[in-house]
């Protein structure tokens, strides 16, 4: 994963720990560690993962496994801000829209049902489908009708849930079928949580896009410099649009993993302030929100120094409803840590070392 | 006009963050004088009249006003004012909603036991536009009358607030003939009562109708002052070029020796191309293997004209035709698959993407052509870059490097080779030598006159007439967003060119 910086190829010590703080990754992976790292003062048992029941058990498998959703969702989020430098606030009800969608169909319409409508994987894609079809319509007030992100994805934001609830009839639509639950539960015989393993998959099938496509170099590009792009060839419009149309899909592939976790379509709870933990999972993977290079590495990252924030801070016994402040606290001294002024402060640093020590040899280099 | 000296400025100078905007430039504005300030876009006269009217505070020199022996120190647009200096610029800065007479005294309003009197307001409005002759009644919300009408109020007001040095700002930009001459009935007027009066304008013809002097900056500094008799029209262009004309005449060129056969078929063809605001409707002819320049002062149309060719304006008349065939760019990836390439005027804002790396600055236009499903490989990739790093021996730490960590001049070789690599027909260059070394300079001129010895269309826009005049067999003139001459063979030389800039009698007779 490390990479050495081209210009510090030369083999002393110093300069590989200079090229590995300046990766761009060293930061986000560094706020991962402190988290993770904490525990071993007050819960040294937090990394001991066993077997129970034939499944995988244990604060790290939890952390894995409950931040799956939001590994998707920052995903999605990490196109969107680079391509339009700007977020998408709606994928938290567009995830309860994929899951009222999804499981409205499994119950035929019903409150409850023991026995499906039809089968699952229809289901599935049609919830993922009409995510899609909100990230379509995200894209094209945000591309096309050049709307500013956050107004744009305000709409369905607001009414997000309100078009989710219009499936569900205001219900809590629950599906009581054992084959449904796997999806955000464990199948029969592996002991690995589904969701890890799907949060897995949509993380490879992503890099095969971007290995396979251009799609990576066009949306910097497009998001560092909509002229040039332009000029060069390059649609930027469609390229906006479909960053929002991937994020959507993501949402609702989330929502659908959320929704057989509790096997049901809570239309007022699934997502919730999820659009902001996936933002914030952008930014603390070092991607800048205001658009440009992105990586999906410090955005995944970023997903689960937030979820092992959270799960830390319940294996501390913090209450759920002081959690938000710990983790404000938190999330501000990683932010701040990353800020252009503190690097550059960090840098200057550096800097100074380094010319006493040029200095000190009597030599001039580069 | 008298010889009382009213205004003057000396030594002026005026640094923004790595540029010198004005250096050493010296102003002088007489009692009842109109004085022309003239140069090309950048030269300085935004700046310097900014300084004056206290936008901009000063890095060097001094401002006298009158007689006063000590120099003034004007650190806001009010105390300008205070001091009699106003400016009227081109877009109004009055409020539109108000009426005419509410914009001629709003923030002094004349008061009575505490309340505006609004008597007396009329009536000193209509005194005021009667005695300046303006045609509108007092009480006419402003966003009413014509935008000559708007500009007269705003002249009105300033003088009504005892301004003896008038800045009109490029005021005649908006205004058709007929209101272009109202105005510059109420400048006589002014003028007769004593009023200094700063133009500034890019119509040539204006200023020699009006003015009484000219003072010419180039490059923020000064050329100098003349009295208009004394400068022809076609020095005025020289001068605000750069060019010294005497000298202009002994220069011998070779153009006749890159003529191209005239028997080819034509590569790109324009009939009545056009864009409305933009460029008037021309015609063009283009032929492979011919560097082709399109010259004229800046903002007069060139780099219009050559992106209504690439489509990255879309013309809103006219035909286009390539070998023969009508063609329709809507985008520029349609330009780009036909065989266009466009190398644009600024290079930070519409060229690089600057925190993408060398490499992938040069392969974006060849990968952009073969569209979303074809990557190269990342060997590939590296191949081709370091092939034009070499080939025009672009000077960067590594190919990796992030664009925006380049020179300028090297940032531009990328540029051109990202185009190269798309192996164009036709290659557009829109002032690729702009802030760019001596050094690479030429090196850029070679690679022209090479690539279009093998067969390769150009097309070369440059604010440096001496390197039009060694690279192209053929130039356009525009003038006004209008083409207004095709100079070639032996009438292709610095002083025709000037000429037709300059417009000569024709532009005379239809102002």
């Amino acid at each position: 994963m490390k990479k050495d910086d081209p210009q510090s190829l030369s083999s002393s010590k110093e300069n590989i720990v200079a090229s590995i703080m300046h990766h761009h990754l060293f930061m986000p992976i560094l706020g991962l560690m402190v988290v993770l790292l904490s525990n071993l003062i007050t819960k040294p048992d937090f990394f001991v993962i066993s077997m129970n029941h034939g499944v995988l058990y244990g604060n790290l498998i939890d952390v894995l496994n409950r931040g799956s959703e939001l590994v998707i969702l920052a995903i999605g989020m990490t196109l969107v801000t680079a391509a339009s430098g700007g977020q998408d606030i709606s994928v938290g009800a567009v995830m309860a829209v994929s899951a009222a969608v999804c499981c409205s169909l499994l119950s035929g319409g019903a409150a409850s049902t023991n026995v499906l409508q039809m089968p699952i994987i229809v289901a599935a894609i049609a919830g993922i489908a009409a995510s899609g079809l909100c990230g379509a319509f995200n894209g094209l007030l945000v591309s096309k009708f050049k709307i500013q992100p956050m107004v744009a994805t305000l709409i369905l934001f607001t009414a997000g849930r309100g078009i989710a609830q219009l499936f569900t009839k205001g219900q809590n639509v629950y599906v009581r079928v054992d084959t449904f639950k796997i999806f955000g539960n464990f199948i029969p015989g592996i002991p690995v949580p589904t969701p890890i393993m799907i949060s897995i998959v949509t993380v490879i099938i992503m890099a095969i896009i971007l290995k396979t496509t251009t799609l990576g170099l066009y949306v910097q590009s497009v998001g560092i410099n909509s002229n040039a792009s332009r000029l060069v060839g390059l649609n930027a419009t469609r390229i906006k649009f479909v960053t929002y149309v991937i994020c959507g899909l993501l949402a609702g592939l989330a929502g659908f993993i959320s929704a057989s976790r509790i096997y049901s379509a809570d239309a007022n709870n699934i997502g919730l302030y999820l659009e902001m933990d996936a933002i914030l999972a952008v930014a603390l993977g070092g991607n800048l929100l205001s658009g440009g290079k992105f990586s999906f590495a410090g955005s995944i990252i970023g997903a689960f120094t937030i979820q092992g924030l959270t799960t830390t801070l319940y294996a501390m016994n913090v209450s759920a409803d002081q959690l938000p402040v710990y983790k404000a606290v938190v999330v501000v001294i990683i932010v701040v840590l990353q800020s252009p002024v503190v690097q550059k402060q960090l840098k200057r640093i550096q800097m100074k070392r380094k010319s006493v020590k040029v200095l000190e040899k009597g030599g001039v280099s580069a | 006009m008298s010889d009382e000296i009213i205004l003057k400025m000396r030594g002026i100078r005026k640094v923004f963050p790595g540029v010198v905007a004005l250096d050493h430039v010296d102003f002088t504005l007489r009692r009842g004088e109109i004085h022309a300030l003239m140069g090309e876009n950048g030269a300085g006269k935004s700046t310097l009249i900014k300084v004056l009217t206290g936008i901009y505070e000063l890095d060097g020199g001094e401002i006298f006003l009158g007689n006063h022996p000590k120099p003034v120190i004007i650190h806001s647009p009010q105390e300008a004012k205070d001091k009699g200096i106003s400016a009227v610029y081109q877009e109004i800065s009055l409020c539109p909603n108000l009426t005419v007479a509410e914009n001629l005294f709003i923030g002094r309003e004349p008061k009575k036991h505490g309340f505006i009197d609004w008597k007396a307001i009329h009536e000193r409005a209509s005194a005021i536009l009667k005695s300046l002759d303006i045609p509108v009644e007092s009480t006419k919300p402003l966003e009413e009358c014509s935008i000559a009408i708007q500009q007269m109020v705003a002249i009105a007001r300033a003088i009504d607030m005892k301004c003896q040095v008038l800045i009109l700002d490029e005021p005649t930009s908006s205004l058709d003939d007929g209101e272009v001459e109202k105005l510059f009935k109420l400048m006589t007027q002014l003028k007769q009562q004593g009023v200094g009066i700063v133009f500034v304008t890019h119509f040539l013809e204006q200023v020699y109708a009006i003015c009484d002097k000219i003072t010419v900056l180039r490059n923020g500094e000064l050329v100098g002052e003349y009295a208009v008799e004394a400068l022809p029209r076609i020095q005025l262009v020289a001068k605000m070029m750069g060019k010294d004309f005497d000298d202009l005449k002994k220069i011998k060129n070779d153009a006749d020796l890159k003529v191209k056969d005239q028997h080819a078929k034509p590569l790109i063809e324009a009939e009545g191309l056009g864009r409305i605001n933009h460029i008037k409707p021309f015609d063009l002819c283009v032929y492979s293997g011919e560097v082709v320049g399109f010259t004229g002062l800046l903002g007069s149309g060139r780099s219009e004209l050559v992106r209504s060719l690439y489509g990255a304006d879309k013309p809103d008349c006219g035909k286009l035709k390539m070998h023969d065939q009508v063609i329709k760019f809507k985008t520029p990836k349609d330009a780009i698959k036909k065989g266009l390439a466009y190398l644009p005027e600024d290079r930070k804002r519409d060229g690089i993407i600057d925190d993408l790396s060398v490499r992938e600055n040069i392969i974006i236009a060849l990968q952009a052509k073969r569209g979303l499903f074809k990557p190269m490989g990342r060997k590939e990739m590296e191949d081709f870059a370091d092939q034009y790093i070499e080939l025009l021996q672009i000077k960067t730490a590594s190919r990796e490097t992030p664009i925006k960590n380049l020179s300028g001049g090297n940032q531009q070789k990328v540029i051109i080779g990202r185009w190269l690599l798309t192996n164009p027909e036709y290659l557009i260059l829109d002032e690729p030598t702009r802030g760019i070394d001596i050094g690479t300079k030429t090196e850029i001129q070679k690679l022209v006159l090479k690539l279009a010895k093998e067969g390769m269309g150009i097309a070369f826009i440059s604010s440096e007439i001496d390197e039009m005049l060694r690279t192209c067999s053929r130039m356009i003139v525009m003038r006004d967003h209008e083409k207004v001459g095709e100079l070639t063979g032996s009438t292709l030389t610095e002083e025709h060119i000037m000429n037709t800039i300059a417009g000569g009698v024709k532009a005379d007779e239809k102002r």
